[in-house]
């Protein structure tokens, strides 16, 4: 039984089954920031100063460290997501865990760049 | 997912891959020096070209998302297909009123 059940589970153990996971998660990040985002833009209809005060909200260290996490999400769902297309698209490459991997590389690189200009 | 869910899906992922990539650049060009207010509506304010470029955005955003939305609720939830459907197509349209909401909010002079 615990045999089987290892069997059953054991694809989660290939890196292109966690790159499939991480670009549905992050999509399902970005879809619940996504109104947030929009509400807090939507505050510049009442004048630039209500805008003002939330982006001055914004300044606080654990708000720069959400932003940089959606960034991450952003360029992650991003590169996830071309290599998807590509695949669909173009004749299959056996290089698909190094695509993978080189967009989650690409995207730790951009949040870092990110988080360095923010602090 | 039906080929046309399927299709529309990518059609906007396509239409996203370079709009995402200048939206970035410009998270990343407008916290050089801090964000304010000023130097965001200063770019947009009467810009028809932001409007028209943020406005395709957040459609294109708003179709996608409803989309991923209803295959996760389709597979990672119990609500059957139709319901899942329903609260996908009810997430697109709370997105785009908000989203264009938010374009307006931006780009009106």
């Amino acid at each position: 039984m615990i045999a089987r059940t290892a069997r059953t589970l054991d694809h989660r153990r290939n890196l292109l089954w966690l790159a499939a996971l991480v670009h549905r998660l992050s999509g399902l990040g970005l879809a619940v920031f996504l109104p947030v985002h929009f509400l807090a833009l939507g505050l510049a209809i009442n004048g630039e100063a209500q805008l003002e005060g939330f982006l001055r909200w914004t300044d606080r260290p654990v708000v720069k460290l959400a932003e940089s996490g959606l960034v991450f999400l952003l360029a992650v769902h991003l590169l996830g997501g071309l290599r998807l297309l590509l695949i669909e698209n173009l004749p299959w490459p056996g290089w698909q865990k190094q695509l993978a991997t080189l967009a989650i590389g690409i995207s730790v690189i951009v949040t870092s760049i990110f988080l360095v200009r923010v602090f | 997912m039906n080929v046309r869910l399927y299709l529309w899906q990518r059609l906007t992922a396509a239409v996203m891959v370079p709009m995402i990539m200048l939206h970035l650049a410009l998270i990343f060009y407008a916290t050089r020096q801090g964000l304010t207010a000023a130097d965001i509506l200063s770019r947009t304010r009467g810009s028809v070209a932001w409007a028209l470029f943020y406005g395709t955005f957040v459609l294109a955003a708003s179709s996608h998302a409803s989309i991923g939305i209803r295959n996760i609720l389709t597979e990672w939830s119990p609500l059957k297909d139709r319901a899942a459907g329903v609260s996908a197509m009810g997430f697109a349209l709370l997105l785009g009123a908000l989203g264009l909401g938010a374009v307006a909010a931006v780009v009106s002079p």
